[in-house]
């Protein structure tokens, strides 16, 4: 059973009063399996970004149906949504979104305080978050003293710390130089591969996405192909 | 989210804007100094007043003539000419009121000492010869005038120490003629440094036999006043009763309505005096309190811009698993630290102030100040401005907690 099942899904945005309204996705139906990576690419202005907000359970979808490990958005209020967020998915946003006056640590412990986590294991569970993203000497620092690439490895372990089935990235690169890009897809691939980790990846590059075993591309709000990736790239190869 | 790791969240939300914080509670500050400031300063002045009609012994009654004022338009009833010599002579009887241990008749007015060209305000107490015992005045150099002077109204005088020193500066005024009211009077007596007993000032009073001053200063044959002494604690409810049926008796009087005199023990002295405080102290608190609703619209405002500012941490918040209520229960809690904080230093500041304004009016007045610390005040200006916090917090915590978690991925 695939843990993502999205079956004709529709996005309207309602405008201002008198401004028309705009159609984001218009009947998508996709379904990833567990353990899978998978890229979502599309021009900006695809719906690529509301899809994302779909599958996180952070939008609600205007049609169609979509159901993450077999639950509904409809079915569950503010309580189940946030419990789903918390533990079953994990987040990597372009911006990073780290809380800049906090330490690392004290970013990455973030997801454990909104759960039922026994607190005792908190600092372990951080630390070797940390450890798979290899940032172990920056754990006290402020997250506004990393550079950019550290910030969003310092994002990726708190996307980690729960151990989520599915991974939602958002353009994790956008904002990197090519370097510290490898740097971050080459611990996304090894989360995939040897973590057992679903990754849904959105991006615009198709280099980034050649990353993945597969490939949605998304084309004004319809899914225009769905595809293995013939080719993939490893991470650890020097390109670019 | 466990209340404790709420409470770090919203700490470190506060730590990250310091001088922010700081500003935003100002308001709060500025009202809680307020309140501390007159509640002690009140405090002080109620402490002050009820230990000057202690002063007087709680076995003092005093007997006023007139109807008791209910307000300020019946403070002229208290004029009246209703206590005689008679009565005096009638409370002394011990088949009246076997209970009274001595009464001391008063009468007082103002005037002008003068001694050569030296000229000093006093006022002016006609009293018995028993005066002494009870003010408590030990006089060291001279005497007190005696039964017999007071018999013959005797121009004797006995004079406070701020008058001596005035009129006399360092030489000695015994024996020393002084004109008070364009009268002769011969000192007989000098009271030691006393400063205020009750409400008379005896450093700046001027003693002289009653029958003197009621003939030959004033002509009146009237008395502004008994001061009766009870013969011990246990004993004033009843002296008081005594009192009362004997003037009644003499005036006739057998509506209890209609007596044309009053009596007051110290402790019905301390009661009103506290009450008139109490009230002050009220009506200026109440007044000071507007600051902190003010304060409390400051903070809304603050939050307000906060939470629009703070969109993205919110939206991350929720992402990650935030319910509304952690969300909310943050924000909550920041204000009503914050607030909290504002009613802390808003207490040290008043207790500050209030411990200043002590020691210079100590200092300026003269006045036997204490400071007291008022922990009432403190308790009520904490429980306060922490409500305060959580009135004004919860509109922003409201809106922070219904924020869609969408807002922060849609950060560029």
């Amino acid at each position: 059973m695939p843990i993502i099942e999205a079956k004709n899904l529709e996005k309207i945005y309602e405008g201002e009063v008198g401004a028309a309204s705009t159609q984001a996705l218009k009947g998508a139906t996709l379904n990833i399996g567990k353990g899978e990576f998978v890229a979502i690419m599309g021009p900006s202005g695809s719906g690529k970004s509301t899809l994302l907000h779909i599958l996180g359970f952070l939008d609600k979808q205007s049609g169609g149906t979509y159901k993450f490990n077999g639950k509904a958005i409809e079915e569950l209020n503010d309580e189940g949504l946030a419990k789903v967020r918390n533990s079953e998915m994990g987040f990597v946003f372009q911006a990073f979104n780290l809380l800049p006056k906090a330490a690392v640590l004290e970013n990455i412990k973030l997801p454990l305080m909104y759960s039922d986590t026994d607190e005792n294991t908190w600092n372990a569970l951080a630390e070797e978050a940390i450890e798979a993203v290899g940032l172990s000497h920056r754990i006290h620092h402020l997250a506004s003293q990393l550079s950019g690439g550290e910030k969003q490895r310092a994002a990726i372990a708190r996307a980690l710390v729960m151990k989520p089935k599915v991974i939602f990235a958002d353009e994790p690169t956008g904002n990197l130089d090519s370097k510290s890009g490898q740097a971050v897809m080459k611990i996304i691939q090894d989360l995939n591969e040897n973590h057992g980790h679903t990754i849904v990846l959105i991006t615009h590059e198709t280099y980034t996405a050649e990353h993945a075993q597969r490939i949605i591309k998304l084309k004004d709000g319809s899914i225009e192909s769905d595809e293995k990736v013939g080719h993939r790239h490893k991470a650890d190869e020097y390109i670019k | 989210m466990t209340v404790k790791h709420s409470l770090k969240t919203a700490l470190s939300g506060l730590r990250a804007h310091k001088s922010r914080s700081l500003l935003t509670i100002l308001g709060i500050v500025i009202g809680i100094t307020s309140i501390i400031l007159i509640m002690s300063i009140g405090q002080g002045a109620q402490d002050l007043i009820l230990g000057e009609i202690q002063g007087l012994g709680s076995k003092t009654i005093a007997v006023i003539p007139g109807r008791e004022p209910r307000g300020p338009s019946d403070i002229a009833q208290t004029l009246t000419t209703s206590l005689k010599e008679r009565d005096l002579e009638l409370l002394l009887r011990k088949e009246n009121a076997p209970t009274i241990k001595e009464v001391i008749p008063v009468v007082f007015t103002g005037g002008t000492a003068a001694y050569g060209e030296e000229t000093f305000a006093v006022t002016i107490l006609g009293v018995s010869e028993k005066a002494e015992e009870i003010f408590n005045l030990s006089i060291e150099n001279g005497s007190f005038f005696t039964e017999d002077e007071v018999k013959s109204k005797s121009d004797s005088v006995v004079i406070g120490y701020k008058v001596a020193n005035e009129l006399f500066g360092p030489s000695d005024p015994l024996g020393e003629k002084i004109k008070i009211k364009g009268r002769n009077f011969r000192v007989v007596g000098v009271i030691p440094q006393k400063g205020q007993v009750s409400f008379f000032n005896f450093d700046e009073i001027a003693l002289m036999p009653y029958s003197t001053a009621q003939q030959n200063l004033l002509g009146i044959k009237y008395f502004n006043r008994f001061i009766v002494e009870a013969d011990s604690d246990e004993t004033v409810n009843r002296t008081v009763e005594d009192i009362k049926t004997t003037l009644r008796a003499s005036h006739e009087i057998t509506d209890t309505a209609k007596d044309d005199f009053f009596v007051q023990t110290s402790s019905d002295l301390a009661s009103t005096f506290k009450s008139v405080t109490d009230v002050l102290t009220l009506l200026l608190t109440s007044i000071a309190a507007i600051s902190l609703v003010v304060g409390g619209i400051g903070i809304m405002n603050i939050m307000l811009v906060a939470v629009t500012e703070r969109t993205r941490e919110i939206g991350l918040r929720k992402a990650l698993g935030a319910r509304g209520r952690d969300i909310l229960q943050q924000f909550l809690l920041e204000a009503v630290i914050l607030t909290a904080i504002g009613g802390l230093m808003g207490i040290f500041f008043g207790a500050l102030l209030s411990f200043g304004a002590g020691i210079a009016i100590k200092q300026f007045a003269g006045l036997n100040w204490h400071f007291t610390f008022p922990f009432f005040g403190a308790f009520i200006g904490l429980t306060v401005s922490a409500a305060i916090g959580l009135i004004f917090g919860l509109y922003p915590a409201r809106q922070a907690s219904q924020k869609s978690p969408i807002e922060a991925l849609r950060y560029e």
